[in-house]
């Protein structure tokens, strides 16, 4: 049985990392001092679904991004590691988008894919640690969910998903098709192939190719697998009155950077052993301890 | 608009206990309902429910919505959704809480898709305010403020979904606190025909096989909590938190970062934004260098110990006591002096 997986991933800011040079004098962030990087759970995702094509050869993998043209570095970096190709999903009509509206423009765009089976995404990203656009796009398709997955496995048309939760673990089975949101706690990814960089590394959407050289540009035009699909609302017939901050019924009335009433504290220094056992002392003495 | 409607929290159970998040939430709820001039309702899905509103009452529960039915324990994702959905679109509620679960977080984002309603997940603080629109000028009055942390807890964000109801929102356990509003408060109770909110068609996922484990760390009750960072350097690292946990009767904590890192591997001691909220009596954090996110998890620790080598470290800002050094220095020295002095 061969299956056509949906992989969706997103490109996120590193905010893990976040540097002392991340937030600007004025307290706003600064975005070009966090790298981009493929979202860590999405990438447990994905390799769920190279596991699930390996036991069932024949079956595709397209990854589909929502974000900036640039984010089909998330794309290539899937082909690396054996998904088949890709849909950038970029429109400025789309920016500005919170969780439902995103969720409204990757259900369409899927639904004008059209095949599916099964649609992996990972729990959530780590710029929003929101969780929602797994289910939320699930519903908008009408498909059931699975969340918190931790492996995966098809048989006879259907999904037996084992789930991580707070109290334990959890085994279910779902007809397809279906969305499953895949755990960090999963198996992780694997590592880039080499020959899948070399036949890949020019693997390019339009906007891209347009800013390559020419004879670069022809090997591509030659060869079908490395032409990746840019898609905007208009190529999706999305109703825009859905998408962006126009779909979006969540609004940002404001940020503020986070600042923490600073104490004033008392400094001992590491070497100093007798501070240390006076310290010990005061906290005993005031039964904070013992 | 819509300012008559109530205040609704879909409150969790296990083995016949209300989860103390739905709890925690009722508590907020009941604050936020009295200042709405609304009531506050619950609603319970589930198996074996009797008796299950004596546990809301005394939180303030004006009205518990009860839906029985075998199939419905324990939770799965369509058949509690649509019960929800269609609750809603009768009752029509102008907020929503609910707590910040594996099931809350599955069920929040499908009920707010399907009834085109805002969600904002994870608040760390919910209060009501007015809102003016910037671009329209159109006035709102008595809009639920969802505050949250973004961006890695770098920023805090203030959602407000001025057009759509309900207002919908998660908060994760221990972020609020639980108390009782009245021992003798009474309320109504309402029993809903479950086949009436849900068809067969949604009982299409199975659960084939359940393993709970009742988590064995118990850090947000813990009055002592040992947290370690990036800084640690390694699981080794990991092992003498324990050692001084063990020394101190506390429990051990981690940052994001060492979780990450692999130098804890149990996701349940995380503090933090993404993690646990804790309020000990004593937090030492060591090798932390004190991420917002981690800070927003800690901030109300009565008493903070860093412990860095970086006495730049931002953690050591809120802190009563900094100690500059390595925590492998330091730390064997602290369970010397407390063996020494406990004798």
């Amino acid at each position: 049985m061969s299956y056509n997986i949906v992989v969706l991933a997103k490109q996120v800011p590193d905010t893990r990392n976040v540097g002392k040079d991340a937030m600007k004098a004025d307290g706003t962030i600064n975005r070009a001092a966090l790298p981009a990087i493929f979202n860590p759970e999405d990438l447990n995702a994905l390799e769920q679904a190279l596991q699930l094509k390996d036991k069932n050869p024949g079956s595709t993998i397209t990854l589909l991004t929502m974000g900036l043209p640039k984010a089909a570095e998330v794309i290539r970096e899937s082909l690396y590691r054996g998904a088949d190709t890709g849909i950038v999903l970029t429109d400025r009509a789309l920016a500005g988008a919170d969780t439902l509206a995103t969720s409204y423009a990757i259900a369409t765009a899927i639904k004008h894919l059209g095949k599916y089976d099964i649609i992996f995404g990972g729990r959530q990203a780590i710029d929003g640690d929101t969780a929602q656009v797994g289910p939320q796009v699930a519903e908008k398709l009408g498909l059931p969910q699975v969340t918190y997955a931790e492996s995966v496995k098809v048989e006879d048309g259907k999904a037996i998903v084992t789930r991580r939760l707070e109290s334990g673990v959890e085994t279910v089975e779902c007809p397809l098709p279906l969305v499953v949101t895949v755990n960090g706690s999963a198996d992780a990814c694997r590592p880039r192939n080499a020959r899948l960089i070399q036949k890949y590394k020019y693997a390019v959407t339009p906007s891209e190719k347009a800013a390559l050289p020419a004879e670069k540009a022809a090997l591509v035009d030659k060869r079908e697998f490395l032409n990746l699909k840019e898609w905007s609302a208009a190529e999706i017939e999305a109703d825009l009155e859905q998408c962006g901050l126009a779909g979006s019924p969540t609004k940002v009335k404001n940020v503020v950077n986070v600042v923490f009433a600073a104490k004033e504290s008392k400094v001992i220094d590491g070497n100093d052993e007798a501070g240390l056992e006076a310290l010990i002392q005061d906290l005993m003495a005031e039964h904070t301890i013992g | 608009m819509t300012d008559n409607y109530n205040l609704i929290v879909y409150c969790e159970y296990d083995e016949g206990k209300v989860a103390d998040v739905s709890l925690e939430l009722l508590t907020k709820g009941r604050k936020l309902a009295t200042e709405l001039g609304v009531k506050l309702e619950a609603i319970v899905i589930g198996d074996k429910l009797e008796g299950i509103e004596n546990q809301l009452f005394p939180y303030g529960v004006d009205l518990v919505y009860k839906v029985e039915d075998a199939r419905l324990y324990p939770y799965t994702s369509l058949p509690h959704s649509s019960i929800v959905i269609n609750l809603f679109r009768e009752i029509k509620p102008q907020i929503c809480l609910m707590g910040a679960t594996t099931i809350g977080r599955d069920l929040g984002p499908r009920v707010s898709s399907c009834l085109h309603s805002g969600l904002t997940a994870d608040c760390t603080s919910l209060e009501i305010g007015d809102h003016t629109d910037p671009k329209t000028g159109k006035h709102y009055d008595n809009l639920l403020y969802q505050i949250r942390p973004a961006f890695g807890g770098n920023i805090v964000a203030t959602i407000v979904n001025p057009d759509c109801r309900p207002q919908m929102a998660t908060v994760r356990e221990g972020v609020m606190k639980k108390e009782i509003f009245d021992a003798n408060y009474k309320g109504e109770v309402v029993n809903l025909d479950a086949k009436k909110y849900v068809d067969e068609e949604s009982f299409v996922v199975k659960i084939i096989d359940r393993h709970i484990e009742k988590s064995k760390v118990n850090i947000k009750n813990s009055s002592i909590i040992v947290a370690g960072g990036y800084g640690m350097g390694s699981k080794e690292g990991f092992d003498m938190l324990f050692e001084l946990a063990d020394t101190l009767g506390a429990e051990v904590g981690a940052s994001r970062a060492a979780i990450d890192a692999g130098y804890c591997e149990d996701h349940d001691r995380q503090i933090g934004q993404t993690g646990v909220t804790v309020r000990p009596k004593l937090y030492i954090a060591c090798g932390i260098s004190g991420q917002i996110q981690h800070i927003a998890g800690m901030q109300e620790s009565a008493i903070v110990i860093s412990i860095n080598n970086d006495p730049n470290a931002p953690i050591n800002s809120i802190a009563d006591y900094v100690i500059n050094g390595d925590v492998e220095q330091v730390i064997p020295r602290l369970i010397k002096y407390y063996k020494k002095n406990s004798k």
